[in-house]
């Protein structure tokens, strides 16, 4: 029997898999070698001194990537804790469940730009209704303009954005646990507390490795947040590496450098995040055992 | 300066009369926009477009978001096709991508646009992919109109290849019900010991700022602030630094560069007038509103139109707006040249020059050009005349969100804001002869920067100034990394690439041409 009709099946996925996936990540890297820029709009060979520049004298790629690192592991716990806590209050039966599941995934619904805009306003030093009502009570911050401060504006932005996310995913682990283990816990004789350390955080952690890694991508990942509502600053000190690639990329016209910073990022990313899922398994594996 | 005004009312005053003779009515029934002054003869009137037949042919547009440029495009679109059967998209863009949304497809040897609209400074990356406008465009009357230094602007080496539709400069503006109040002048001279004046130095400007920051002092229940600025990284703020910069760097003594030293190519970003300069503007954050620092255009606008602010100082968009009929504080703002310091650098003797400077900044702004690859060359520029049109140009710079400002010399005739706005007569008499005296009256102005590469040389400015208002870094260390990027972006675009594009503006500014 002859199975070569097969991979003409096969075919069309495997072009669109070239025309979408391979294709970009080898122009980027051939991209990366070249000095393509405003004035010099040629895929011309430089050999690697976008990396050499980047490795040896662009301290501020480095600094974006470690406020990026910050921001990334911030944001996704409290958005872990936080979409856990809401997950186990709405996964027992309270009055209004439904009406409270659906509330705590609005935020998710919303686009994101159009939200950042929203929160922008929110938090506008002197026209903004947060300082209006922390004014009552003699206090007021520099949301978006104080270097510190306007971190935390974007992590709450951030987390309030995306626990839903996180909520939904815990819920749905939730509402697939078996029946058999609370059952045997509770004829043991243990309490909500008990329960939850040795049965229900235990079970849940494969869907909570896989719901932080996504959520750890995505958040590798932010932009628009840092766009709409810093712009990066004041100073850098809300620039992402994300952003930093689209300054140099799409702003100053440095494709080629450009390009070297994504592959660069892209080759860091998958590393880190590999370690990353083998240290959530190890850690959640030693708390099942 | 009153002789050349009335050397500049005449034409006015033929041109009005020609308008009120030209069918006016009859266009301006149809178009609401012009009904102050109905159709104007010219080139590319209303009544002129309404004799080309472009149907079945379709103009596409890149242009900015509404309101700004965005709203006066698509309104002369509309009209435009109206007159003439041509079909017209109008693509709106933000400001941020307007540069690399036409430059993507321009070095892809692509035409999905036969106009792009963006900032003059982009002069040079576009330059080769731009049609250079038709002698027909370039001699007719209502270009004739333009003021020299807005021809230079959007022209390359004596060349023009972008249509003038805009004119931009910075310039102070202030409140006059403050500063020309006797009972607020008494007030100060007795709490500070100095004269309440329109400030004539930066210092100056800023001990008004900081002595009016932070309280209600127009009654009206709210605090107001000293000042209202362009600080917000990456968002037009190199250009409001370079406004503070010019008083302490541009020596008419020195001539051969502001920003580089055109004989060596030595960045001059860090020397003491720049620092000093943003030395000035670290300090300025303790008398901007709260979050100031993070005020871009649209917010400088708001808050010094809204009366939030004393002083405020960048394009004419603030002070229009605030002269506004919805405006609450119209015709009590008054304008005047950027503020001058007690002394400026001198980078040939390496000293300061203890002698007053002041120097205008002939900032660039809006301007629109045509595709080289388009294949509606004609009918392109047959749109941005229209735009342009005496008729269009006198409506659209009576609204503020437009983003159109003066650049025709007729423009500069206070009569035609005291008619038509509602101005009081002696603003817009401030105004005409601020706006004309930075255009022809100065020999010691700044032009924008426009050289292969300016995103990446205004982009480490704007990362420098904002880490230095940040508190990150002393200015003298900000403007030092910024003179040391420059250095790399030098080496990367080519030292002398460079050189021969600023060479072209280092002319303008020493009145070689």
């Amino acid at each position: 029997m002859r199975f070569g009709h097969k991979y003409a099946f096969l075919l069309p996925g495997l072009l669109v898999l070239i025309a979408i996936l391979i294709f970009p990540i080898l122009f980027t890297v051939r991209l990366s070698l070249s000095g393509w820029n405003s004035y010099n709009p040629n895929l011309d060979f430089v050999g690697i001194k976008n990396y050499i520049r980047l490795f040896t004298s662009d301290a501020r790629f480095w600094e974006a990537f470690f406020r990026l690192s910050f921001f990334s592991f911030t944001t996704v716990f409290l958005q872990y804790v936080l979409g856990f806590g809401l997950a186990l209050l709405v996964w027992k039966d309270i009055l209004f469940k439904r009406f409270f599941r659906v509330l705590f995934l609005i935020p998710m619904m919303t686009t994101p730009v159009i939200m950042t805009v929203i929160w922008k306003t929110v938090f506008h030093e002197s026209l903004g209704p947060v300082n209006d009502l922390l004014s009552y009570v003699g206090v007021s911050y520099n949301w978006l303009s104080d270097p510190v401060v306007s971190k935390f504006t974007v992590i709450i932005v951030e987390v309030w954005q995306w626990t839903p996310f996180m909520f939904l995913l815990l819920l749905a682990g939730l509402l697939s646990l078996p029946k058999e283990a609370f059952l045997a816990a509770s004829i043991d004789g243990a309490g909500p507390i008990r329960k939850f350390i040795y049965v229900t955080f235990p079970l849940m952690a494969p869907i909570s490795i896989g719901a932080i890694i996504i959520r750890l991508i995505e958040a590798s990942k932010i932009m628009d947040t840092i766009y709409v509502l810093t712009s990066g600053g004041p100073g850098t000190s809300t620039e992402t590496t994300s952003f930093y690639i689209f300054i140099k990329g799409l702003r100053e016209f440095q494709f080629g450098y450009a390009a070297a910073m994504s592959f660069t990022y892209l080759i860091i990313m998958i590393i880190s995040l590999t370690v990353i899922v083998n240290v959530l398994v190890r850690v959640f594996n030693g708390r099942n055992s | 300066m009153k002789q050349r005004l009335r050397h500049y009312i005449m034409p006015l005053a033929v041109t009005l009369g020609a308008a009120s003779t030209a069918s006016g009515d009859q266009w301006s029934d149809q178009f609401p926009h012009i009904a102050n002054t109905g159709d104007i003869a010219g080139e590319c009137s209303y009544e002129s477009m309404s004799q080309k037949d472009y149907s079945g042919r379709t103009l596409t547009i890149n242009t900015h978001a509404v309101p700004v440029m965005g709203e006066p495009t698509a309104l002369h679109a509309e009209s435009f096709a109206a007159l003439t059967g041509a079909t017209v998209d109008v693509i709106h863009t933000p400001a941020g991508d307007l540069y690399s949304k036409a430059m993507i497809p321009f070095q892809a040897g692509q035409a999905p646009y036969d106009i792009v609209f963006g900032f003059s400074n982009f002069i040079r990356d576009w330059l080769p992919y731009l049609e250079p406008v038709p002698e027909y465009y370039v001699n007719m009357r209502q270009m004739q109109d333009v003021t020299q230094s807005h021809i230079d602007v959007n022209s390359w080496d004596g060349q023009m290849v972008q249509f003038p539709i805009d004119g931009d400069r910075h310039y102070l503006k202030y409140r006059k019900d403050v500063i020309d109040n006797p009972e607020m002048q008494a007030k100060y001279l007795a709490d500070t010991g100095n004269e309440l004046r329109v400030p004539q130095t930066w210092k100056e400007y800023a001990e008004m700022a900081s002595y009016f920051n932070g309280w209600d002092w127009d009654n009206d229940g709210e605090l107001e602030y000293g000042s209202a600025e362009v600080m917000k990284k990456d968002d037009l703020m190199y250009a409001a630094f370079f406004s503070r910069s010019v008083a302490y760097s541009k020596n008419p003594r020195t001539e051969g560069g502001f920003f580089f030293d055109l004989e060596t190519m030595e960045p001059l970003i860090n020397n003491p007038g720049f620092v000093e300069a943003l030395t000035d503007w670290v300090e300025a954050t303790s008398y901007v509103p709260p979050g100031g620092i993070n005020f871009g255009l649209g917010d400088e606008i708001n808050s010094f139109g809204g009366g939030q602010t004393l002083f405020s100082f960048s394009w004419d968009d603030a002070f229009v707006a605030a002269m506004e009929d919805t405006s609450p504080i119209k015709n009590q703002v008054g304008v005047a040249p950027l503020p001058g310091a007690d002394r400026v650098w001198n980078r040939d003797t390496g000293a300061w020059d203890d002698t007053y400077n002041q120097a205008p900044y002939i900032v660039w702004g809006w301007t629109a050009a045509v595709a080289k690859k388009s294949k509606n060359h004609e009918m392109a520029f047959d749109y941005l005349c229209f735009f342009a049109n005496d008729a269009n140009h006198q409506a659209d710079i009576a609204i503020g969100r437009f983003g159109v400002n003066p650049f025709k010399k007729s423009d500069f005739v206070p009569e035609i804001y005291v008619e038509r706005q509602g101005w009081d007569p002696q603003i817009a008499q401030e105004y005409s002869e601020t706006l004309l005296d930075m255009e022809e009256g100065s020999t010691n102005r700044v032009f924008p920067l426009r050289v292969p590469g300016v995103f990446e040389f205004t982009s480490a400015v704007a990362t420098g100034t904002s880490k230095a208002l940040a508190g990150q870094l002393s200015p003298q260390e900000a403007l030092d990394e910024v003179a040391a990027e420059w250095e790399a972006i030098l080496d990367r675009v080519g030292r002398d690439n460079v050189r021969d594009a600023y060479a072209i503006g280092v002319a303008l500014e020493d009145n070689l041409r």
